[in-house]
């Protein structure tokens, strides 16, 4: 039982080997906290309290502290996230070609604001700094991928292939 | 290899290695830092001790070791221009009011803002970006506007008390302490030990006021004295308003034991001395209240559904006694004693003196029974925590103290802590235990509850109740069977070997496993982790000596001990933890039935002869009863009268429903206390004496540390000191004692105790000495016991071989689960003090039972619910927790509260050789009540 009575978090056994094989990659096998959280967060969608309890037990490491490097982190969900992450750049390259057209443009698109998810849980809709990709400005990151020198139209058709 | 460098024009040499800023405050030169505190890591986080050290840039002295040749500049213009931006910065969102400046007045951030004269009004930030206040904790306020990143808590909390509840929560300008995971303080995982707030710089963390309001410790007194409640014996600095007669605050000091740590009890827990319902005046039961017996509701065994909870209950109480004069009182008790000596006896008069109160007390308490009455049944709670490891101790060994100090663990390769929850009773030693445990000692902990301390351990047996002496045989065959025995230490050090592999050799791991519960693979592995130590330490709590076999079950761990050589070297050691601030000197001082001071035995003409010339009377060459002996005589009309001093028999001794009816069966009872407890309930006089702070004396830690207790406080009212009062029956009895002060009892008990002999006073300050202290003047005592040879007969320390019995009442289809007793981190035995301490009252008001969840489904009863948990000789009501701290099969009962006296089920039979009940082991039965 957690301290918060709610769901549980628990990895299968394959999980749990591969936990085990992440904490053996470093000398101290804190390091592995990191990828271990991105597989939780591969898992379970994001990372709640419950799972940062499991986690903090899985490392022998108070719930604090797995709380520190959660709440750092913004690439980590705290909330239940969409099946799709959109994540548009804001910073000053794509601020000037038009990012926040695409921006308002995916807002009215999906009907939510950023750090919205749509109700049918198809996307989350992000704001996010510098994704080092200016030479295709503006451009935003779907899920894994990249996408640049975005149109209406290019944004339309992104949308129009997620599931 | 030392460095030499200049600082601030001042030539300084330091050991390679050292901060700068350790080595410029050695000589003299204060460095301002708002992250940094010498107990800490250093991190370098708030850049405020930024020195010149001639490089580009400015260098944090507080991470930076010295070089050699190095020119270092503290107070340049430049730095100091650097370290004003910086407060100026951190300033800007600071709130207006800090909790620090406001009470004790020492606010870093603000001196130093003070020192660079900036305009705490002119333009800034909004203060805090909205982060809350946050009270919810009983004894911390939590002002996260005043928080300034330094990181002093979050290391205080991990690294002095190895509790890791802080961390930081958030990214960038929203980053903020938090809890656990980020819940309100009062709601986490939080023990209330006040480290955070002693180390926080700014007005973030600070304690609430217990008292009356938190001053500037330099408009108070500051006393420097040790914490009255466990073993462990923190030194402490005590903050007292001298013209109200009111303790402030408490604050941790350093001395070698407990380098400044304290827990929630030791900080918190003072103001029961200040409690409005301490005796002040000497009292005597009316004539209309005899036949004698119990008068509130709890103690007469009647439930009662309209209060529950709380201390005795003074209005049902109190009409019972009248008002007396000292006179009066003294003369009765005194009149009483000797009628009843003359009537039937000096063997008919008994004494429970206290391990609370002082070396002095004590060693004058059992003067007077054995001198000033005749007898030798003069005992104390000693007999109901560690009777049967010092039976075994003496027994083997020689010695009962422990043979090493708890903080060389740090140099222990293995710690076994077994059947100790160190964290709730002894918190500052186990502080060390856990930072052995994370800097390289594996740590096994054995026990039949997943205590506190057993998250920290490596490797953590959860065996079944009572079958400690069937696990550690089983330890000890693998140790021979696979040639873990330090042979030499066996052949030159020991006897009695061969009797010991006889009996260890039925015991395989294999059917240990059956017994204990526990598999046999863990069983030999954690055999050979201990066998394979260069240096093991064992610690060992009431889990292994409060037990019908608790003298087998100590006996197993000294054998481990002897088998492995490890007694004697640094890391090594036999370590009792010592439950009550002074149960070592109590002991130590003679308040046990068969010896006199320093263990010296009753039954030894030549000794008995010595204590008769020093004494000036003819003693009892008989050993005299044992607190439950003594009892269960008091039943049989064999004892008549007793004298009482600080002991709660009707509490803290097994089987209250018989403890009801020897204290009633008492034809004289004398009861000299603080308050008035439930035992007091049946006394004929009743003497109100004075509490811990106010009066000087020594207490002796579990360490063997002899430290010196100070008067803080005024006593309330009439109250006396206690060896004031004890003089005073003394010679009223016919037996004149005359000491000026405690000092001077304390130099004749040194004359008798060859193990005290040279400690004074003077050389006990600041930080007390560990007995035996052959050179007072120089020397802090003598740490490790035992390098070459035992104090026994033989000089060999001696194997005495134990089998494994199980309890004497084992659960039945009847009474189904096992019973274990013991303490919480916030309250203290039978919580006559901690339950009129505010804060830890408030931390835990009620009795409640463990069970696990999985016999509450099964039972069909829901958390938190009453219940009633019966055994063959009482039973109680109580709410249920569950919790998988505790076996299946089992529950677990904190024994401080009187509404739910857990010693209403506890069994009274006794362990044969030490006399000490099975306080960890009965059978009860667990029924869901109404409501």
């Amino acid at each position: 039982m957690n301290a918060r009575g709610a769901v549980k978090v628990e990895f299968t056994p394959e999980q749990l080997v591969e936990v085990r094989r992440l904490q053996g990659l470093y000398p101290d096998r804190r390091a592995a906290l990191l990828p271990v959280l991105q597989l939780v967060q591969d898992v379970f969608g994001h990372i709640s309290l419950e799972a940062e309890e499991y986690v903090a037990g899985l490392f022998d490491l108070s719930p604090a502290h797995v709380h520190e490097v959660v709440t750092f982190y913004t690439l980590f969900f705290r909330e239940p996230k969409g099946r799709h992450v959109i994540s548009v750049c804001h910073n000053l390259t794509c601020h000037l070609l038009g990012a926040q057209q695409v921006l308002t443009h995916l807002k009215k698109r999906l009907g939510v604001e950023v750090g919205g998810t749509t109700p049918d849980g198809r996307v989350t809709l992000l704001s996010v700094e510098c994704l080092c990709a200016c030479e295709i400005a503006p451009m935003l990151q779907v899920d894994d991928r990249y996408e640049g020198n975005l149109s209406g139209e290019k944004v339309d058709r992104i949308l129009d292939g997620l599931a | 290899m030392t460095v030499a460098l200049t600082i601030d024009g001042r030539p300084v040499t330091a050991p390679e290695g050292t901060t700068i800023w350790q080595a410029a405050r050695e000589a003299g030169i204060e460095i301002p830092a708002l992250c940094h505190d010498p107990r800490l890591r250093p991190v370098g986080v708030c850049r405020v001790c930024v020195v010149d050290v001639g490089e580009r840039v400015l260098a944090a002295s507080c991470v930076r070791a010295v070089a050699d040749g190095m020119t270092v500049a503290t107070r340049s213009e430049k730095v100091e221009r650097c370290r004003k931006t910086l407060t100026e910065l951190l300033l800007a969102d600071y709130p207006r009011e800090s909790a620090r400046e406001k009470t004790t007045g020492d606010d870093l951030l603000l001196a130093l803002a003070r020192r660079y004269g900036l305009d705490r009004e002119r333009p800034r930030l909004p203060p805090g970006n909205g982060r809350p206040h946050d009270l919810s904790s009983a004894v911390i306020a939590v002002d996260h506007a005043a928080c300034i990143l330094c990181d002093r808590c979050i290391r205080a909390c991990d690294e002095i008390q190895g509790n890791d509840v802080i961390g930081r929560t958030g990214k960038g300008y929203l980053t903020r302490i938090a809890f656990d995971l980020d819940v309100p303080m009062g709601q986490s995982s939080c023990v209330s030990c006040g480290e955070c707030a002693a180390v926080c710089p700014t007005g973030a963390l600070t304690d609430k006021a217990l008292t009356g309001p938190l001053r500037p410790p330099a408009e108070l007194e500051s006393v420097e004295s040790v914490c009255p409640y466990c073993g462990v014996g923190c030194a402490v600095t005590v903050h007292v308003d001298p013209r109200k007669n009111l303790i402030v605050q408490v604050s941790g000091r350093p001395n070698p034991a407990s380098q400044g740590r304290l827990c929630v009890k030791g900080r918190y827990g003072f103001d029961y001395a200040l409690h409005p319902q301490r005796l002040t005046v000497p009292l005597i039961r009316r004539a209309e209240f005899y036949p004698k017996g119990a008068l509130s509701s709890e103690v007469k065994g009647s439930a009662r559904e309209d209060k529950p909870g709380g201390v005795v209950d003074y209005a049902e109480v109190l009409p019972a006694f009248r008002e007396a004069t000292w006179d009066e009182a003294l003369d009765l008790v005194a009149g009483r004693l000797r009628a009843l000596k003359e009537a039937h006896g000096p063997r008919a008069l008994a004494g429970f003196g206290s391990a609370k109160c002082s070396n002095e007390e004590a060693y004058l308490f059992q003067k007077l029974l054995r001198a000033g009455l005749g007898t030798n049944n003069v005992d104390h709670c000693t007999r109901l925590c560690h009777a049967s490891s010092v039976t075994a101790l003496l027994e083997t060994i020689g010695s009962g103290a422990v043979t090493n100090v708890f903080g060389d663990v740090r140099n222990a390769d293995v710690a076994l802590v077994a059947g100790s929850s160190t964290t709730d009773n002894h918190p500052v030693a186990a502080t060390f235990i856990k930072d052995a445990a994370r800097h390289g000692t594996t740590l096994i902990v054995v026990d039949s509850r997943a205590t506190g301390i057993s998250r920290h351990a490596h490797h953590f047996l959860q065996i079944k109740a009572g079958t400690d002496v069937a696990l550690y045989n089983a330890w000890m065959h693998v140790l021979i069977e696979e040639g873990l025995v330090n042979q030499d230490y066996v052949k030159q050090r020991t006897e009695g070997f061969e009797a010991l592999r006889a009996t260890v050799e039925r015991y395989p791991p294999e059917r240990a496993a059956e017994i204990c519960g526990v598999a046999a693979a863990g069983i030999r592995e954690t055999a050979r982790v201990f066998g394979r130590a260069k240096a093991a330490i064992i610690f060992w709590g009431m889990g292994i000596s409060q037990h019908t076999h608790g003298t087998d079950n100590a006996r197993c761990l000294i054998s481990l001990a002897l088998l492995t050589g490890n007694v004697g070297r640094p890391g090594t050691g036999l370590h009792p933890l010592r439950g009550q601030n002074n149960v070592q000197g109590a002991s130590d001082a003679g308040l046990v039935p068969m010896f006199y001071p320093d263990y010296q035995s009753v039954a030894d003409p030549a000794i008995r002869r010595r204590f008769e010339e020093a004494w000036g009377v003819r003693l009892d060459p008989t050993s005299g009863l044992t607190v439950v002996e003594i009892l269960a005589a008091a039943l049989r009309k064999e004892i008549r009268g007793m004298y009482m001093m600080g002991e709660n028999s009707f509490l803290s001794d097994p089987n209250i429903n018989k403890v009801r009816n020897a204290l009633a069966a008492l034809d004289f009872l004398c009861v000299q206390d603080i308050f008035l407890t439930e035992t007091a309930e049946f006394a004929d006089v009743i003497l109100p004496a004075t509490s811990f702070f106010e009066k000087t004396g020594t207490y002796t830690n579990t360490d063997r540390r002899v430290q010196i207790g100070r008067k803080a406080l005024d006593p309330p009212g009439q109250a006396r000191l206690d060896w004031e009062i004890i003089a005073e029956i003394a010679r009223r009895l016919g037996y004149p004692m005359a000491y000026r002060d405690a000092e001077q009892i304390f130099a004749e008990l040194t004359a008798l105790a060859p193990s005290y002999r040279g400690l004074t006073y003077r050389t006990l300050a600041p930080h007390g000495k560990l007995w035996p202290c052959p050179d007072p003047e120089l020397s802090d005592g003598v740490q490790l016991l035992f390098g070459d040879g035992f104090p026994t007969p033989s000089g060999r320390g001696k194997f005495v071989p134990a089998e494994y019995r199980p309890a004497a009442e084992v659960p039945d289809p009847e009474y189904p689960f096992i019973l274990n007793t013991g303490r919480l981190l916030e309250h203290w035995h039978t919580g006559s003090m901690t339950r009129r301490a505010r804060a830890l009252s408030r931390l835990r008001p009620e009795a409640f039972c463990e069970l696990h969840p999985e016999d509450l489904a099964a039972a069909g009863i829901q958390a938190g619910a009453y219940v009633t948990v019966a055994s063959r000789r009482g039973s109680i009501r109580l709410r249920a927790h569950p919790s998988t701290r505790v076996a299946p099969g089992t529950v677990f009962i904190p024994f401080h509260f009187r509404e739910a006296a857990a010693n209403a089920l506890t069994n009274d039979q006794l362990d044969p050789f030490s006399k000490i009940p099975g306080y960890k082991f009965c059978a009860v039965r667990i029924e869901k009540t109404g409501a």
